[in-house]
């Protein structure tokens, strides 16, 4: 258990130095990241959820709440791009996603509620390959990032081999390398141990403080300073 | 916090080439079909079946295999390509990993196209290497074997381009096995006609050049084509997921 711990610590750690090496960056950018607009989203005869609006700013952590069935994952596939059934406006830094999908997508990080790794795979393996394509990394930082994540010996170990909560560990730690100003999170507490919550929890924190945007689904009683919440199910949903 | 002293997180403005990245799915694709050994061999093991049980089956007779033997390596080799076909996107649709693929910056259709080329090598290579084997086995002369492993050669890219339409567009659905036959099969019908009518034209000594032309013009428009439909294909089925 103690040694569990200081694992932990060390991703604060790791994330505390990352921030200090990361070089200042001119002017403060207060532009939204994503704006959405009057979304509405219908599944089957349903009514997810509608006039929906709000902004996404750098800098800031968003909750996405409500019960089951209520469409938290549908609006963050929906702000991904991954999910096509929606009407209403949403604006990537003011411009339409669509035209500029490779500057969007460069940008965002989205961690599903399958977490995309390779049963097959080692956890280094995993990793590799879903950093290769955005920004390659050496592969002692992999290394650290996995160890930072508390999967330290199990590097090389199959994912089939690990448990549930290990390998949605090998996604996570992907958020300790990534680059992207927005994250959107789907369920990221799910499977993971108090400890590892609270590691969580810290680590959002300090990316907002560094400046980046996270959007969570989560029923995790999440509570940050200064963070914001879209609340989904309201009565009106309920009649339709 | 005062937030002009905050470090602040750029924009990222460049990426990953498109090379880089297919290569990345390529090979990632690679390992783990080397990490599951038995899949791999499936395909190649129905093939090998097929073409043997049809001598014990039908008829034994030199006479017969000799003209029917194309047309059975081609027929197996086609039903083994689609027998594989539901593996293509199904196990990444599964553990998310397509996701995270439709989300890489890079266009989708190359990102596709690696993986159906990683398919191809798994599937359908081996099929052409095995077939001078079996093309002996079937009493095949020496220039039809020629011919037949070259059209296969042609042919199986084709099949493996075309099968990840139908595979990219069944692969929400819980019996998609069976759609993934009806929608391909027509789709493969061309290819099995102009693959077989090349080794039947070899056997009777008459010029291949113009047959062998046509199917690489199949494999012009099925590489050029097929990746986008693909990747439209492999879109919706995400967003309806």
């Amino acid at each position: 258990m103690n040694n569990v711990c200081t694992r932990r610590v060390s991703l604060e750690c790791t994330r505390c130095r990352m921030s200090v090496h990361r070089p200042g960056y001119g002017a403060l950018m207060s532009e939204p990241l994503l704006q959405a607009a009057n979304l509405q989203c219908e599944r089957g005869e349903r009514i997810l959820f509608r006039d929906l609006s709000f902004s996404i700013l750098p800098g800031t952590v968003t909750r996405v709440e409500g019960a089951n069935g209520t469409g938290k994952t549908t609006l963050l596939r929906i702000l991904a791009g991954l999910n096509d059934a929606w009407s209403g406006e949403l604006l990537w830094r003011g411009q339409s996603r669509v035209i500029h999908r490779e500057e969007f997508l460069r940008n965002m990080l989205y961690l599903g509620h399958r977490p995309g790794i390779k049963a097959l795979l080692t956890p280094m393996e995993n990793l590799r390959a879903l950093t290769a394509s955005r920004r390659p990394v050496a592969d002692t930082v992999l290394h650290q990032a996995l160890a930072g994540t508390g999967l330290d010996g199990f590097q090389e170990v199959p994912c089939r081999k690990l448990s549930a909560g290990q390998q949605r560990r090998v996604a996570l730690a992907r958020l300790l390398i990534a680059d992207e100003p927005l994250w959107l999170l789907d369920e990221v507490f799910t499977a993971i141990d108090a400890d590892g919550v609270r590691a969580i929890e810290t680590l959002l924190q300090h990316r907002a403080e560094e400046g980046g945007a996270v959007v969570v689904t989560t029923h995790h009683d999440l509570q940050l300073p200064g963070m914001q919440r879209i609340v989904l199910g309201g009565e009106s949903d309920d009649e339709c | 916090m005062n937030a002009e002293t905050r470090p602040l997180i750029k924009p990222l403005s460049s990426g990953v080439g498109n090379m880089a990245s297919m290569k990345a799915v390529f090979s990632r694709d690679m390992k783990v079909a080397f990490r599951q050994r038995q899949d791999l061999l499936n395909p190649l093991l129905f093939f090998v079946m097929v073409v043997t049980l049809f001598p014990l089956g039908v008829s034994p007779e030199v006479s017969f295999l000799r003209e029917a033997g194309a047309g059975i390596l081609w027929v197996a080799a086609l039903l083994s390509v689609l027998l594989s076909l539901d593996h293509l996107f199904r196990h990444d649709f599964d553990d998310g990993t397509l996701e995270q693929l439709v989300l890489q910056p890079q266009p989708l259709f190359l990102l596709v196209l690696a993986k159906t080329l990683a398919h191809w090598t798994l599937t359908g290579l081996p099929l052409v290497l095995l077939a001078p084997v079996l093309g002996v086995m079937v009493h095949l002369e020496g220039n039809s074997i020629a011919v037949l492993c070259l059209t296969l050669l042609i042919g199986t890219p084709v099949l493996s381009l075309i099968g990840s339409i139908g595979a990219a567009l069944t692969l929400g659905l819980r019996s998609a096995g069976v759609l993934l036959s009806l929608l391909i099969i027509p789709l493969y019908i061309p290819v099995l006609i102009f693959g077989t009518g090349t080794v039947a034209a070899a056997t009777e000594g008459a010029p291949v050049a113009a047959y062998l032309a046509l199917l690489g013009a199949f494999l012009v428009l099925a590489i050029t084509l097929a990746p986008f439909a693909a990747s439209a294909a492999l879109r919706i089925s995400l967003s309806n997921s």
